[in-house]
């Protein structure tokens, strides 16, 4: 493991590979509250999800599907992370 | 048996369930007092987080605000929610690791400053003071609206309750009755969100019958005969810039606010704490996406039970009669026809911020007053449910007043006894003294909540913006740098903090001159189409800028500050005992 070889260098490493996670993750979260369900409400609401129109059902639905799953998916991530990087408990 | 026998008896059994909670987990030392020990499973933290976090606000009043704001009630939904990915990605790990128990902690010893941690201490005093106003005047109306005591009376046995719980176990006595909690008022709202889908819709599950039926179809059908905008359509109440700024100030301010963030410092690992986080938003996630469609069936039906039915033959329907009987719903025939007309505008006239019942508002046709607060309280009956659903209800806004009224309890004692007292004061006092001194600090917040409660200050809501608005441009930037940029320090971070809540202070005061001065106009209408609520958002921009410039234009932090920094961004060693 490069952890063990040079533990400085690792946890830059890591911390790195944290930011990156967070910044690919938080641009999901922004294209999703704010360019989704705000600013293209008006257009996807020419469309529907079933019965609803679609900027509606981002808005007041799929935005909240959203963030639970990139909490989901950030901890899972650095569960990952924090082995490779032995960082762990 | 009747509803007021059931509503004894379900309130009475969950408040005995609450004190025998709060008496089995009784602390003896601060670590127990400020961070339950830091033993709560990610699940439990989870649930009780979401209970912190849910306040009467959102269980008894949030779908009827929605209900009236179509899409625009997005900002709410998305709002409080979106702040928890900030909080799982950008803070609640690293606090966690940070092993202290407050958030002005961390702000302090960061920035090696009692002058940044005072700063913290009073911000954390007063968002907490003035959300725990409006729980306890929530306990009070759920009293006086299902048991007829009066108002008064019933802060009162609220505040006893919590005063139990909260002074004998601290953290830990609060914790586990919020996560007790959290089950009561999820049952409660569920049970009617189920049965008013399925008789409308035939889909039992609200949020399938929310996309899968022809629901919103018909309601924007309905509003646009009578002369609403459509239900789904963006932007009628607000400016498409304000909805974007309203958005990001709550979620940022959600992300800030100190008893949310101290939830994060009960679990036993950063591990844990990152995953409390995702049971946290799924926990609450179950009633924000039961919210919008309880509105929406909700409003649909009141509307299309109302509209154009001989007024006599509406009074007959027994909750229409009940909820005019409280004020909550009120029909006024204008033009005398004998027919309720629902149309735009406002059926009477107001007065002090109050509809006067006595004066119809004769500018437009609308011939019925609907209070926020009946789409929730009104459902069981609506949907034909039996009396104990009713009485769960009531339950279930006690147990969300409640558990977010201990939430900002412990913050509020934990800043005034640990930061300001502790160590600021006196950082000799040893640790039964500072235990002690964290019990009695209860009172005076128990004190001021109950007054609050019973004497609300006309500026309530107005004040909550404050709230948030404070969160999001003084305490999110100084933590998030404080992480994130090892080369941030005192200078930065203070002045960042002072630009910050400066800004959003007067901002605020200008736009709200009227409510909090009484001022006759407000001085400013709004930022470039940005209003109070939402103006948070430009002092935390304004915050993250000043702290980086002058940051830069100073001498890094010493070099045991940046091994603080170190540290936190790793996992490992959290669960060390090294508690202050």
């Amino acid at each position: 493991m490069r952890s063990h070889e040079n533990p400085q260098g690792s946890i830059r490493a890591y911390w790195r590979a944290n930011v990156r996670l967070i910044a690919a993750l938080l641009g999901v979260w922004f294209l999703t509250a704010y360019i989704i369900s705000i600013v293209l409400a008006p257009w996807l609401n020419l469309f529907r999800l079933g019965g609803a129109p679609l900027g509606f059902w981002f808005a007041q639905q799929g935005s909240i599907y959203v963030f639970i799953l990139l909490i989901w998916i950030y901890a899972r991530r650095m569960d990952a992370l924090d082995k490779r990087y032995d960082v762990h408990e | 048996m009747s509803i007021e026998a059931w509503t004894y008896l379900i309130v009475g059994l969950s408040f005995a369930l609450y004190l025998y909670i709060g008496y089995t987990s009784r602390v003896r030392d601060t670590k127990g007092f400020y961070v339950a020990g830091r033993g709560v499973p990610p699940v439990a933290n989870g649930a009780a987080t979401a209970a912190d976090w849910m306040s009467a606000a959102s269980f008894i009043s949030m779908a009827g605000l929605i209900s009236t704001l179509g899409y625009d009630g997005a900002i709410y939904l998305m709002g409080w929610t979106g702040g928890y990915v900030l909080l799982a990605l950008l803070l609640a790990p690293y606090l966690r690791k940070y092993r202290k128990f407050t958030v002005p902690d961390f702000v302090g010893d960061r920035y090696a400053s009692n002058a940044a941690r005072t700063l913290a201490a009073i911000a954390t005093i007063f968002i907490s003071l003035v959300y725990v106003a409006g729980q306890m005047r929530g306990v009070g109306i759920v009293f006086s609206r299902f048991l007829a005591i009066d108002i008064a009376q019933g802060v009162l046995i609220g505040v006893a309750v919590v005063a139990f719980f909260a002074i004998l176990g601290g953290m830990k006595g609060v914790t586990w009755t919020q996560a007790a909690q959290y089950t009561v008022l999820i049952i409660a709202y569920l049970i009617p969100g189920v049965a008013l889908a399925y008789l409308l819709t035939g889909n039992p599950i609200p949020q399938l019958a929310f996309a899968f039926s022809d629901i919103s179809e018909r309601i924007n059908q309905i509003q646009t005969d009578l002369g609403f905008g459509e239900y789904t359509a963006p932007f009628q109440s607000k400016p498409m810039i304000d909805v974007l700024a309203i958005t990001g100030a709550l979620m940022v301010g959600t992300a800030g606010l100190p008893h949310v963030i101290i939830r994060f410092y009960t679990t036993p690992d950063v591990r844990s704490a990152r995953y409390s986080a995702f049971w946290a938003l799924l926990f609450i996630g179950l009633l924000y996406t039961t919210a919008p469609a309880l509105a929406m069936f909700a409003r649909y039906n009141l509307i299309s039970t109302l509209h154009n039915k001989p007024i006599s033959e509406v009074r007959q329907i027994d909750w229409v009669a009940k909820w005019e009987q409280t004020g909550l719903l009120k029909i006024a025939d204008k033009n005398g026809d004998g027919i309720v007309q629902v149309a735009k505008g406002k059926a009477f006239q107001e007065k002090g911020g109050k509809p006067d019942f006595n004066a119809p508002d004769m500018t437009n046709p609308n011939e019925v007053y609907l209070d926020n607060d009946i789409i929730v309280l009104s459902t069981p009956e609506v949907a034909r449910l039996a009396p104990f659903v009713i009485a769960l209800l009531a339950a279930g806004g006690l147990a969300a007043a409640l558990s977010t009224a201990s939430g900002l309890l412990i913050a509020m004692s934990s800043a005034v006894a640990h930061d300001l007292y502790y160590r600021v004061f006196n950082p000799r006092a040893p640790e039964r003294l500072r235990l002690l001194v964290g019990r009695l600090a209860m009172v005076p917040a128990l004190a001021a909540a109950a007054y609050l409660g019973i004497n609300p200050p006309g500026f309530v809501a107005q004040v909550v913006a404050f709230a948030f608005g404070l969160a999001a441009s003084g305490l999110f930037p100084a933590i998030l740098l404080g992480i994130f940029d090892r080369r941030m320090n005192a200078q930065g971070a203070i002045a960042g903090m002072l630009v910050g809540l400066g800004f959003t202070s007067v901002m605020i005061g200008l736009m709200r001159a009227p409510q909090l001065f009484g001022a006759a106009q407000p001085v400013i209408k709004d930022f470039f189409g940005i209003s109070a609520e939402g103006i948070g958002i430009v002092g935390m921009v304004l915050n993250l800028v000043i702290a980086l410039v002058v940051s830069r234009l100073t001498p890094p932090p010493p070099t045991h500050i940046q091994e603080i920094v170190d540290s936190i961004r790793i996992p490992r060693g959290a669960g060390e005992a090294l508690d202050e």
